[in-house]
Order: structure tokens, then sequence, then C-alpha cells
């Protein structure tokens, strides 16, 4: 069952053409990788999706929503998440704390509640943190906790942007080029994160460029090339389809 | 539990022992300064919240400050014993609102009571805050200073020309505020120990509330707008919603430090309008180091308390301006937030080196 559809999408931006009739669907349970050479407007159609830039035209369908004309943070709290290419963490936030305001969608004490330290704005504040550290500890960097976020290792800066993620308990993961400037091992390593995300029971959506990773653990793959889409389908029939072929190695 | 609650002990402390002080030596006088640099701490550390947590610059806070002061002044002085017969103030006198008083040529006159015009004054800048805030807000970047600057002068320009205002002179003669029984708010010497308290007790309060509210969900979503716009808002927070609510709290501070100020001075005049008091409460802000409540209140304290004392002379608004600029250039984070020991040792070690050569 399709989670997410996509429909003769276009992103113009003056006259080029970003994203052009881009049609494809995510299935629930998948992980789905976007491929394409640099400018094929992989980056520019996860912002489409998550509402970071506003489409042109066409639809993007999630569950039963139109997610087209909807703001970001409401598109977040329908259940989509997603990382950053180069990674946003939040300056001044301690790796938990940045984790924490993942659990903003699923959480709710405002101004006054806050501000009053009511009993029930505690609990929940107890909940939140036990969520965001057993979030930190199923990545392995519990124990980065309580430094600030962005003066972290490159690789862990990574996990802790998907514990917080993965904290708004999403229905879809979007993930940025989640292996970029990682070494081997630590691509390996985000290689089996992500499956494991996956048999979690979240759907991933992923745009990357390390072939191998792709390859290895993707179900179906999206190729992009100067906006359109190219070519779909397992990884073995991308592998061996000349079109693909053709604008990754020339002719 | 106990250890959030720690650090206001020096600060209660430091309250105490200052009026201890001051009656021992004999210079109670002094009292007046601080009760007032407590007020004008209260709008600071409201203003700092918007800056520093929410990184946006309000130019505007002398006008709601001015709201709450001009408002509460005007609805306890102005007589509305010609409307007596109105339907308006019938219903008024059924609500309970009404009071009896003097003006200055002992005439009875009717006025509004001084909670009902501190209510509405508060209201009224909140609202005035929320309609500033909303199309300036949906914006990236600092249109915020920009619809504030043009409120305040208009709030300036409004209370110097409009004669329900008081023009130029202001308005005085304002009652005291009672707040319980014989605790009230008001210039009276001999009451000027519990305006010292009751001051403090709102100051203390304010910032217990404040630091509840950057520990807090609403908190961590503040920073994180600041931290990095785009992934606050990917992460589900409604980053102009937030920034407007936290904008409209820190007016809400304001227009409360407004109406108190007011009933303690008896009066309240054009300057208290001026955008240069908005730029004062900035300056403040910045050498409290943006994003530190602690800061901002300790640096408001002094600097207020200087300049009510009249140290900086006539040079007043020269000074707050001289120490926005030197502050920007070189403490960026605040005078606390300054390493004093890493530049110490830079300095020396420059010096050294000088020598050898």
């Amino acid at each position: 069952m399709a989670l997410l559809r996509l429909e003769k999408l276009h992103k113009r931006f003056g006259g080029l053409k970003a994203v052009n009739d881009v049609s494809f669907a995510v299935n629930e349970g998948q992980i789905k990788a976007v491929i394409g050479p640099n400018g094929a407007g992989k980056t520019t159609l996860f912002n489409l999706i998550a509402g970071s830039l506003p489409a042109s035209s066409g639809s993007i369908t999630f569950k039963k929503w139109q997610l087209r004309r909807k703001k970001s943070y409401q598109i977040a709290a329908l259940g989509i998440a997603r990382t950053f290419q180069n990674i946003k963490m939040f300056n001044g936030m301690t790796a938990l704390e940045n984790v924490m305001v993942g659990r903003h969608v699923r959480s709710g004490a405002g101004f006054l509640s806050s501000m009053f330290h009511t009993p029930w704005a505690r609990r929940e504040e107890k909940e939140i943190r036990d969520r965001s550290m057993e979030l930190l500890d199923l990545l392995d960097i519990a124990e980065c906790a309580d430094v600030e976020a962005t003066s972290l290792a490159f690789g862990q800066q990574r996990a802790v942007e998907l514990a917080r993620a993965l904290a708004l308990e999403p229905d879809l993961i979007l993930l940025d080029e989640p292996a970029a400037g990682l070494n081997i091992y630590e691509t390996a390593e985000m290689g089996r994160l992500i499956t494991r995300i996956r048999d979690l029971g979240i759907t991933v959506l992923l745009v990357e460029h390390d072939m191998s990773l792709v390859m290895d653990i993707s179900d179906e793959i999206v190729v992009l090339s100067f906006g359109e889409k190219i070519s779909e389908g397992l990884p073995s029939e991308i592998q061996n389809d000349p079109e693909v072929i053709k604008i990754y190695l020339g002719e | 539990m106990m250890k959030k609650y720690l650090p206001f002990l020096p600060l209660i402390a430091f309250v105490v022992c200052v009026h201890l002080l001051t009656s021992w030596t004999g210079t109670l006088y002094y009292l007046t300064q601080m009760t007032m640099s407590a007020y004008y701490a209260l709008l600071i550390i409201g203003l700092c919240v918007v800056m520093g947590y929410a990184g946006q610059i309000s130019l505007g806070h002398a006008g709601f400050f001015a709201i709450g002061g001009y408002l509460s002044a005007a609805l306890t002085t102005r007589n509305l014993l010609p409307f007596e017969d109105t339907a308006v103030l019938r219903m008024l006198d059924a609500l309970g609102v009404l009071m009896k008083g003097q003006d200055i040529y002992g005439e009875v006159i009717v006025v509004i009571t001084p909670w009902a015009a501190c209510i509405t004054a508060v209201c009224v800048a909140a609202l005035l805050a929320f309609f500033i805030g909303v199309p300036a807000l949906k914006l990236k970047g600092h249109y915020l200073a920009m619809a504030t600057l043009g409120f305040g002068i208009i709030i300036y320009r409004v209370v110097l020309a409009s004669e329900y205002f008081g023009e130029a002179d202001g308005i005085s003669e304002v009652p005291p505020f009672v707040l319980a029984g014989s605790l009230a708010v008001s210039g009276d010497f001999s009451e000027r120990i519990s305006n010292y308290y009751i001051a403090w007790v709102l100051v203390i309060a304010g910032v217990v509330l404040l630091r509840n509210l950057i520990d807090s969900r609403v908190g961590r979503a503040l920073r994180a707008i600041h931290g990095a716009e785009d992934a606050a808002g990917s992460m589900g927070v409604d980053t102009a919603r937030y920034k407007l609510h936290v904008f409209v709290l820190s007016a809400v501070f304001a227009a409360i430090a407004g109406v108190f100020m007011t009933h303690y001075n008896g009066s309240i005049g054009p300057s208290e309008a001026g955008v240069m008091k908005s730029v004062r409460y900035v300056a403040i802000v910045a050498v409290g180091g943006m994003a530190h409540l602690w800061g901002a209140l300790i640096m408001a304290i002094i600097l207020n308390f200087l300049s009510l004392r009249g140290v900086f002379g006539s040079y007043d608004d020269a000074v707050f301006g001289l120490i926005l600029i030197v502050i920007m250039l070189f403490a960026p984070n605040g005078l606390l937030r300054i390493n004093l020991r890493s530049k110490l040792q830079a300095f020396f070690s420059r010096a050294k080196r000088a020598e050898e050569v």
C-alpha cells in the first residue's frame, strides 16, 4: 500500500525546472532510495515533501492527506520526520535536548503549564526525557547526552539527528544523504541502522550518493536526472538499466 | 527540585541585605531607585526571553511599558462623572470597577479602580503586541525590529499629542494601587520598604516563571528556533506561533512593569515612551548576554540604578548607546560571559613578549 504518493510534481526556480513532472509512490514498510547525479533535484524533492519549499504544481499525498499546501510543522505533526544533508543541530543545546525537541509534536505543554510547572507538565517532561534517553541508547550515543551537540564528532551528530527524527515517532522518515561525510565503517553501520529503523515499522525514503549503501539496503530505487525521473525499480534492475548507466558513466 | 531554586537564595539574600544595610546606614532613600530599577528589570527579563531565546529584537518595549503606565494612570485619574447617566457607566458601576477619588482641587471625581485599570492596560498591551507580531513574525529576519520601532514612535507621538494623556506634562496624581489590605503600591515615604519588597517579589516571581518556561517543552522549542529555524519547523515546531506568543508574553511583562511603576511614582511622562528607552532596554539585555536571564537581571539593576542616581548625568542616553556599541564589538555574549582569565592571560603574555623583545 502506498504511504506516500507523488503525482506530476513540478518545482520551477525562475526558468530552471528543478523538479519536472516527477511521480512515484513509496509503499509502507519499504526502504526507497532516490539517486541521481549532482543537481538532479533530489534535495529539492525532499524539501517539497517536507514542506520546506512550496511545489509549483502537482500533488503529494501522505496517507489520506494532501501535503502540498501544508507548512513544514504541520507535515511533521502528521508523522513525517527528516534529517538534513548538512546536519542541522540546534546550537547551544545538548544532544539530549536536541532529541527532546523531536518529542515536540508528541507532547502538549503550553506556555502557562510550562511557566507554572504544573504536575501534569512535570510528568510529561519526565516522559520526554526518558523517551529521548532511550533513543540515544538505541543509537549508542547515550554517553554524549549532556554534551553540546555542535561540539560532537560528525558521525555522532548524524546519530543525534537520527535520534531526533525518530523521537517524533514518524511513519515516514526522510534521510538526506545519511552517509555523507562518513567513512566506510560508519557507512556500513549507518546501513544497518537504516535497516533497523525499517524493521521498527518506519518507512524510509532516502537520498544517497553512496551506491554500495543504496544497492545494499534499498527495496526500490528511483533515479532522477535534471529534475526528471528516468527510471524506477529494484536495485538489480537499476544496475542494469542502460539509461542509468548512461547518466552515471556517460556514453 | 531544590536545586532549581538554589540560585534564588543569593538573590533573596541580596534584596534583604540591601534593605538592612540602607536602614542601618540611614540611607533608605536608595531603596526608591532600587524599587524603580526592579520594575525596569521586570521589563528587561521579558525582553531577554524574546531576544536571547526566540532570537527576535523588539525596539518598542518602552511603548508597551508606556501603554501599561499611561492607561492605568489615565483610567484611575480621569473623571467619569460627566458620563454618570450613560449605560456604559452604569454597567461599569454594576461590575464594581468604579471608585470615588479627589482631583487636585479636592473635587469629588469618579474613576476606574486600579485593579480594573491594570487588567485593561495589560490586555491592551497584549492585544497590540499580537497585532504587530502576527504579520511581522511570519517573516524570517528582523521585521519585528522594524515594526516595533514604528510602533514605539507612534505611541510616543500619541501620548505627546493627546490631551487625554496629558501631552508633554504626562499624568500625575495617580492614586495608590491597593493590592490587599494595607499593602499598596504608592510613592508614600512611609511605604517605601513595603514597596521595595513588592517590586522584588514581582521580579523574583517573573524570573521563576521565565526560568520554568525556558526549561520546558516551550523553552526548548524557542531555543530550537534560535538554533536552526528550518530544522525546528521540520521537527513540528510552529515557529511563527511560538515567536508570537513569547513576544506577547514579554509585552505583558512590560505593561505590568509600567502599571506598577506609574502607581509607585504617582505619575508618568512621555519620556517613558521614548524610543531611546527601548534602545536602552535592548542595550541592557545585550550587556547581560542575550540568552542569559540572570545576566539581564543583574545588569538591569546595576545600570538602571546608576542611571536613576544620575551617575551618567546628561549623557544618559549617549552612555547606553555607547554600551550597545562596545558590547557588540568586544563582548557579543555579554559582560558576564567574558572569559576574564583567558583575556588577562592573553594580555599578560603579550606584555611579556613585548618585554622580551
